[in-house]
């Protein structure tokens, strides 16, 4: 653990232009090899946080430190250009960045193979179904070999059967690149079977209630859904949920 | 268990294109070019009709039947000529004016959405352009710019211009703030969000615009040419002479084939539109 951490909040707070407050006082490390999901109701500024750490927005407190310039960013929609073929979607981030042409579509091909799309390049992304539309838009994050990878609930509009495939899936790419993830979720579950942490923030402005480690070890089975253990740790995420609402409403 | 779960997804076909719901039964080919033509039987029928059963004989030249027009404004061949000719020359002034209020719109467009101030300072005068009395411009142009081609022209790129301008700039400003933070994200340039995010995305906006423009600017021509009754003659002088000369049957064909000129114009564009579409697959 005396590893730099790839990605730093220090004391950040963040309050926009029409006064909302979003985010106050944040203190949180995520180091390479961890991969921390944030879990919190609707507007408790979970999202802000990934925001803050790609850099969409500015901290109006504190500071937010990246470590890397190797970034993947997963949107909540799959956000591909629906005039582009898989394969040129995946290619856009070398693309921008002015990589060559033959170099860029190596690594867009390799991407597309390890999200298990190979065959599937010259499709448009109409041509898809919605875990197939994601799967494009994480291989387009591989393409940055991501030191930092955040995921801003990526699979919330996902049917559960993709939806468990998928969080599988990341689990493998996170296994095999080691690198530092966030992963932000409305979903206990989802939160527990994918992290080495959880931190349960509570809303407006968004705070951290709690900070609970997974012990499990990877890769993880999809079995382990339904085991004791994991019920009770989903359990201890779910009270700390509660714990802030019971006072939110005292 | 595992196995048994995992395979269907990676092994998933491509879902095949859904059959799109359809608000209406019938929009097969033959129907969409059916339907027009019993349209126009009915119109042409209820025209003849009222030309014959309402029209007294002597005063018919005020609604001349439809076989009478044909005959004397399509297959007589002086009638013919004369009014092709000044067609061409209307479709000339028409295309050009339009070909120039596209890029100049579409330049505007980019301009605007490149900036707040560019759009609050240019914005209210693009919709001057669309306001401004065009009957009372076209003698200010005779009088500035001569009775000529160039001049004709102004007016038409005049009058199509607004709609090339509002709807480029609404495409390029319905890109999802999604897509901008991926742009933003991969460091994208100005000039890469603009041509490999924006142009795309504002493309079958641009198009409506172009249809609505295409309309507009073949009644740019006719009008300048109907003010001006100088320089080269257009449909708009020979709708004045006929007019004058009482040559009903004439001055229909005129109009008939301006509208024809328009309407394809439309359909081409509405061709364009349908590739446009399908690129970005929603055909």
């Amino acid at each position: 653990m005396s590893i730099d951490p790839a990605l730093a909040f220090r004391g950040t707070s963040l309050t926009f232009a029409n006064g909302t407050r979003a985010l106050d006082g944040i203190d949180l490390e995520i180091r390479p090899g961890e991969f921390v999901s944030l879990v919190g109701p609707s507007g408790c500024g979970k999202s802000t946080m990934l925001r803050l750490a790609a850099g969409f927005e500015a901290a109006s407190g504190g500071a937010v430190d990246v470590r890397t310039d190797r970034l993947g960013y997963v949107f909540q929609e799959a956000t591909l250009l629906p005039w582009r073929t898989v394969a040129r979607n995946v290619e856009l981030p070398a693309e921008l960045a002015g990589v060559p042409k033959a170099e860029r579509r190596t690594a867009a091909a390799d991407a597309i193979a390890r999200v298990g799309l190979a065959g599937f390049e010259q499709h448009r992304p109409s041509q898809l179904s919605g875990g197939m539309r994601m799967r494009a838009s994480i291989a387009r994050a591989l393409t940055m070999r991501p030191e930092l990878f955040l995921f801003d609930e990526p699979f919330g509009a996902l049917d559960e059967i993709t939806r468990q495939h998928l969080n599988s899936e990341v689990g493998e790419l996170f296994v095999r690149d080691g690198f530092a993830g966030v992963f932000v979720t409305h979903s206990v579950p989802e939160s527990v079977f994918m992290s080495t942490r959880v931190v349960v923030l509570t809303g407006r402005p968004g705070t951290i209630a709690a900070d609970i480690p997974v012990p499990f070890d990877f890769p993880r089975d999809p079995e382990l859904r339904y085991t004791a253990a994991f019920a009770a740790l989903a359990a201890e995420v779910s009270a700390a949920l509660r714990g802030d609402r019971q006072e939110a409403a005292a | 268990m595992t196995a048994t779960l995992e395979a269907p997804a990676k092994t998933a076909a491509p879902e095949p294109p859904r059959p799109r719901k359809r608000l209406w039964p019938f929009t097969t080919a033959p129907v969409r070019v059916v339907a027009p033509i019993a349209v126009f039987v009915l119109v042409v029928a209820a025209w003849a009709a009222s030309s014959h059963l309402l029209v007294p004989e002597a005063s018919r030249f005020l609604l001349p039947p439809p076989e009478a027009v044909v005959a004397e404004g399509l297959l007589d061949p002086a009638a013919r000529t004369e009014i092709l000719t000044a067609l061409w020359n209307t479709v000339q002034v028409a295309l050009c004016g339009l070909a120039i209020a596209i890029v100049l719109g579409v330049l505007f467009a980019v301009v605007m959405s490149q900036a707040r101030w560019a759009e609050f300072s240019l914005y209210p005068y693009a919709v001057v352009l669309q306001t401004i009395p065009i009957l009372a411009v076209v003698p200010l142009f005779g009088f500035w710019f001569g009775y000529e081609f160039g001049s004709r022209v102004i007016v038409c790129v005049m009058v199509s211009l607004f709609p090339v301008v509002t709807n480029t700039l609404f495409g390029l400003k319905s890109v999802a703030p999604a897509e901008h933070d991926l742009f933003t994200l991969h460091g994208a340039t100005r000039f890469q969000r603009l041509w490999k995010l924006q142009l795309p995305a504002a493309l079958p906006a641009m198009i409506s615009g172009f249809k609505i423009s295409g309309g507009q600017a073949i009644i740019g021509s006719i009008v300048a040419d109907f003010f001006f009754r100088q320089g080269v003659p257009g449909v708009g002088r020979m709708i004045d002479v006929y007019r004058q000369r009482l040559a009903t049957e004439e001055l229909l064909t005129a109009l008939l084939l301006s509208s024809l000129v328009g309407l394809c114009l439309f359909w081409a564009f509405d061709l364009l539109a349908g590739r446009v579409d399908r690129m970005h697959g929603k055909r």
